[in-house]
């Protein structure tokens, strides 16, 4: 275990002494929610109802920013290889990496989400939502990510085919993610929409760093 | 999480063992049908020109390129035990924006603070001054020092060195021939890649692979 916390904890503080990283990703999620209103035009009904989309891209778009850090600086310097040398199993390493990427590039991105919630005119209630989705549903943005960026980690300037990778296995995140926000017209299915996101997180958190681990050890043979 | 293995002020005896072993990279074979036996106390050099296969049968011995045929293994030991092996590659894995001893302390934490404690460790390979420079300010023979410290702080018997004097002054090369030697007395397993003669006090614990062909 204190394996696992070092890892997380290792990763916290190179994220956070560079400063720069973290504030990038929620800059430009705040952007993309700045940007948007100036494109769509000033109908605060129809902000109203694209804003759960627009949210859910922003921040899809602002975590695959961050992805390439995830394993390419440890591959450059070495560190990957003695990862694989440690008392704990890779794939745990590799969930850990897991965590604290997410605890890097999502936790802050919900934290600046009332930024977007008021640029997007969202009232209270799907705001609430907003931030339940979006803590439900980055997890397994994160997890994707991983296998993307651990698939193409050993190619050189890999860094635009993760993103490409994964973005068929982010749908489903992206769909169940703005469904449980939705409050369109017709019954209301926000509920097994946010249930269904979190099978979808667990699954993809389980099953990830299993495959992260298989993709970094067999790409160095 | 693995057992981890304990062991006392010695290691017990160890072999490690290659039979046919080939090992390549990118297809292309390097060096094969290497046979060699090293025991407890027993430091194996590996010699030969640049594109020999020395850092390849570093790595093939540290299970991170799979052989292309035969195997190694290490006997005499604990098969649960997690991995018993340092590798020490001529890349430091040191993080900028952490500081030296951090960058020990974390190694320490993962591979399990078995050996001995950071700081003892730092002031044995002469950092023990600079423990708070961010690690990034380090020079290239400073940077090899804290990877050489990292061997220190978690025990383990098999060392596997790629150009362990890399980038060192003539006490660097000193330290290093000290660090080995002492490992040898506990009883543990060296194989070491180098062009820099490394001379033990003791002859007759040193052995030599020549590998590549000679031109």
């Amino acid at each position: 275990m204190t394996g696992f916390l070092a890892v997380i904890g290792r990763e916290l503080h190179l994220a956070l002494r560079g400063g720069g990283d973290v504030l990038t990703l929620v800059l430009f999620f705040v952007i993309i929610g700045v940007v948007v209103p100036f494109a769509v035009g000033p109908d605060q009904a129809l902000l109203a109802r694209l804003a759960p989309g627009v949210v859910w891209i922003a921040a899809f778009l602002a975590m695959l920013l961050g992805l390439d850090r995830l394993f390419r600086a440890d591959n450059e310097d070495g560190t990957l290889i003695l990862l694989r040398q440690a008392d704990l199993p890779f794939a745990a390493i590799v969930a850990a990496k897991v965590m604290a990427h997410w605890l890097v590039s999502a936790l802050p991105l919900i934290v600046a989400s009332p930024m977007l919630a008021v640029l997007l005119a969202m009232d209270l209630e799907a705001f609430g939502r907003t931030v339940l989705s979006l803590l439900v549903g980055t997890p397994a943005l994160a997890a994707f990510g991983a296998v993307g960026a651990a698939i193409t980690v050993s190619i050189r300037r890999g860094g635009l085919i993760a993103p490409v990778l994964i973005a068929p296995l982010c749908v489903p995140v992206l769909i169940f993610g703005v469904g449980a926000i939705a409050t369109g017209p017709g019954p209301d299915q926000s509920g097994p929409a946010l249930l269904f996101l979190a099978a979808l997180s667990l699954m993809a958190l389980a099953l990830a760093p299993f495959a992260a681990a298989f993709a970094i050890t067999s790409g160095e043979d | 999480m693995t057992e981890r293995q304990v062991f006392g002020p010695s290691f017990g005896e160890m072999v490690l063992r290659a039979q046919g072993l080939a090992c390549g990279r990118g297809g292309v074979v390097l060096a094969e049908a290497l046979n060699f036996v090293v025991a407890s106390g027993r430091c194996l050099l590996l010699r030969g020109p640049n594109g020999a296969g020395k850092s390849t049968l570093l790595l093939t011995l540290a299970g991170i390129v799979s052989p292309l045929a035969g195997g190694s293994v290490l006997e005499g030991t604990d098969e649960d035990a997690g991995p018993q092996l340092h590798y020490c590659g001529h890349r430091n894995a040191l993080k900028p924006r952490l500081s030296v001893l951090e960058n020990l302390d974390f190694w320490a934490a993962l591979n399990g603070p078995t050996g001995m404690a950071a700081p003892d460790a730092l002031d044995r390979v002469g950092l023990g001054h600079i423990a708070g420079l961010d690690a990034g300010y380090l020079s290239a023979g400073q940077g090899r020092r804290l990877a050489l410290a990292r061997l220190l702080v978690s025990v383990r018997p098999l060392w596997l060195l790629d150009e362990p004097t890399a980038a060192l002054d003539v006490e660097g090369h000193a330290l290093v021939t000290e660090l080995i030697d002492a490992h040898l007395d506990r009883g543990g397993l060296v194989v070491a890649a180098t062009h820099d003669p490394i001379t033990l006090p003791d002859l007759t614990r040193m052995q030599t692979l020549a590998m590549g062909r000679a031109r």
